[in-house]
């Protein structure tokens, strides 16, 4: 399915939100959001969520048999895919672009940066060696896919613990976990992605934009640290121009970012470690609260009312009276023209275009029930619901149903009565005739074919 | 390789360069007449070959026309030839892509793609010797402005490492493997804006800002060489015409 394009209020709205430094969730600039780690029942199974974002990191060894060139090194295989539940825009062989990018930057990031020691998976120089595969599944997109990925993928890896193998001469024994306990990998560090948003010509920026933040930003900086303040990558992405302190900046920000995330994730896997051992019960059925209302609920943004009633005064105050209810029909021109209420219209304030445009729109607008119906036009004139067209006599209005498809019409001559009127509506519902515009520019066109 | 020295103790690294010192940089323009634009540049022992197409109609999907922008399309290829072992590389990989993605994001900033709305822009790169991003940056510039295509400035990118507490600009094929930090980047000399950045491995935070200073350094040098090179391209061109 192709993505639904970003309309320009909305669009317009989030940066001049984030020129004012507000973000739509209250969040601050350089804040995240809640981060939520669960594992699985299998070591090295977990589930990441960056807020809304969501991503399912797997880690499985295999025994292989070494590179030529490194033959004392185990392998390493990353893989991130965006499944298509994620958002509707991922389709098979749609993605490529964003895949590449990702896959890449996870790559470097983790590979590059040699956060596991290679050497440790060796087990036989040459022969045989463990090949550590990664794989990452995106559940749900809400922006800022690399910062989750590179928290599950490292999240995975410390979790993940691998069979004991033990060398004897040339026998080389795999034990079974029954018979020994597996082993965790052997972490250096752990490198975690930090991802920049900017906006407006790198004026404004943003750590972890959400999904809506990503359509509208300019580019992204995503720098990947560990606790020791050493950054294992960077990339800048999205044809932004950057100066040299901007650069500097975010990365002072990322180290405390990382540092903060390092202790969640330490935090999260000792207790995984505590429930295992306590033989109590883990895994993602447990991770899921149980009588638990799941509501949509929206933190509420504290908003100043107090001076709300004199806004609201003076506003009323400042704005033109309503018009009032005409009840015989204005003639504007030969065809044209207007009953009922609000025939003085505020149209002629917007921009001519969106006048032209919200033709279409129109139609739908003046499908109103019978009830304003009773306040701009006398009720005992109208006549019954009828199919059909007919001309109407020379006093009062009629008003007709039809269940054609063809838009409504309303004709009045430049005679005191108005003679002839087709009206159409979708359903057993009245219609005010003449009461916008629009309508009567469509039925002039009408008037023309 | 475990124990090569790759900077002396009087400061002068494995090819008998300083640490702020480039290779030594030849570049030629117009070097295919079939193509609206083409440069060769070699630096040290990286060449790489640029050769670009456009501004002309999209092809292919009408749909992915721009109504306001050219859309600028990079392709990578490296020399199966270019590694020290003979490596096939299948030509979608992914870091072909990628390369492709980064010069794309690069060149759609520097070109003034306002210009010429509707129209595609193809630069594609060939690059023998073990890769280094800031050749093939090089060679594009220089084959985008051969091709008359209208730029917002230069774009001249370089790497640089850090070994020993000192920043190393413009990293061989030797000191890339050594395994240190390295860092890609492409500078827009005249308003020191960077148009790419990219670093691999680890690096102190502190360490950054001279890294990147090095590197900037070192991408305002080649400015100046590109400068001269386009500077004689040009004067031989209007000899040739007779002027």
């Amino acid at each position: 399915m192709k993505e639904t394009p970003l309309s320009n209020c909305e669009r317009r709205f989030l940066l001049r939100a984030i020129e004012e430094k507000k973000r739509l969730d209250g969040r601050q600039t350089y804040d995240y959001r809640n981060i939520r780690i669960s594992f699985g029942t299998d070591y090295g199974c977990c589930i990441v969520e960056l807020g809304k974002t969501r991503v399912l990191g797997q880690v499985s060894c295999e025994l292989v048999s070494p590179k030529l060139n490194r033959a004392t090194e185990g392998i390493l295989f990353f893989n991130l895919e965006l499944s298509q539940m994620a958002a509707p825009a991922f389709e098979p062989g749609r993605q490529s672009d964003l895949l590449v990018k990702l896959n890449r930057l996870m790559e470097r990031c983790l590979r590059n940066s040699k956060c596991i020691d290679t050497e440790s998976l060796c087990v036989v120089a040459g022969e045989k060696v463990w090949q550590i595969r990664v794989d990452l599944h995106l559940l749900n997109h809400d922006g800022n896919i690399i910062d989750a990925a590179s928290i599950a993928a490292i999240v995975a890896l410390c979790h993940f613990r691998r069979p004991d193998v033990s060398v004897q001469g040339d026998e080389v024994t795999l034990y079974t976990p029954e018979e020994r306990d597996p082993v965790p990998l052997s972490i250096h560090h752990m490198p975690i992605c930090v991802s920049f948003a900017f906006f407006q010509q790198g004026t404004y920026l943003l750590v972890d934009p959400n999904e809506r933040e990503e359509r509208v930003m300019d580019g992204l900086l995503v720098i990947a640290m560990n606790k020791h303040r050493e950054i294992c990558t960077i990339q800048s992405s999205g044809g932004i121009m950057l100066l040299k302190d901007q650069v500097l900046r975010c990365s002072k920000i990322a180290g405390v970012k990382v540092a903060e995330i390092t202790e969640l994730i330490l935090k999260a896997l000792e207790n995984d470690q505590k429930v295992r051992k306590e033989g109590g019960k883990f895994g993602f059925a447990e991770s899921i609260a149980n009588q638990r209302i799941t509501a949509f609920k929206m933190e509420k943004a504290p908003i100043d009312t107090s001076d709300v009633e004199e806004k609201a005064e003076e506003i009323i105050a400042e704005a033109e009276p309503p018009s009032e209810v005409v009840s015989t029909p204005v003639l504007w021109t030969p065809g044209t023209a207007q009953i009922g209420e609000g025939v003085e219209n505020s149209w002629g304030d917007l921009e001519d275009s969106e006048k032209e445009d919200d033709e279409g729109g129109g139609d739908q607008a003046i499908i109103l029930d019978g009830i304003k119906m009773d306040t701009g036009v006398e009720v005992s004139d109208i006549g019954s619901q009828e199919l059909g067209f007919h001309h109407v006599g020379q006093t009062g209005l009629e008003f007709l149903t039809s269940d054609s498809e063809e838009e409504e019409m309303i004709i009045l001559e430049p005679d005191k009565n108005p003679k002839k009127i087709r009206t159409q509506t979708t359903s057993a519902k009245q219609e005010k005739a003449p009461s916008k515009k629009p309508v009567k520019r469509r039925k002039k066109k009408r008037a023309a074919n | 390789m475990a124990g090569l020295e790759l900077l002396s103790d009087q400061g002068y690294r494995v090819d008998g360069r300083r640490a702020g010192e480039l290779r030594k940089i030849q570049a030629r323009m117009g070097v295919f007449a079939q193509a609206d634009g083409s440069a060769y540049i070699e630096q040290g022992n990286t060449k790489a070959l640029a050769v670009v197409y456009g501004p002309h109609e999209i092809r292919g999907s009408r749909a992915r026309a721009l109504p306001d922008r050219a859309l600028v399309n990079c392709q990578y290829s490296s020399a199966t030839f270019s590694t020290g072992e003979r490596k096939r590389r299948p030509h979608g990989d992914r870091k072909s892509c990628e390369m492709g993605l980064q010069l794309r994001q690069t060149f759609e900033a520097a070109i003034l793609t306002q210009l010429h709305p509707r129209s595609q822009i193809d630069i594609y790169v060939l690059q023998a010797d073990g890769g280094t991003y800031a050749a093939c940056v090089n060679a594009a510039t220089l084959a985008v402005l051969d091709a008359g295509i209208p730029m917002r400035d230069f774009v001249c990118a370089c790497s640089a490492g850090f070994v020993d507490g000192t920043a190393l600009a413009d990293l061989s094929h030797v000191e890339e493997a050594a395994g240190g930090p390295q860092l890609a980047l492409a500078l827009l000399p005249a308003s020191g804006q960077i148009a790419l950045l990219e670093m691999d491995a680890r690096l102190h935070e502190d360490h950054l800002e001279r890294v990147l200073e090095a590197a900037a350094q070192a991408a305002r040098d080649v400015h100046t060489l590109l400068d001269r090179v386009v500077r004689q391209h040009v004067r031989e061109a209007s000899i040739l015409l007779g002027d």
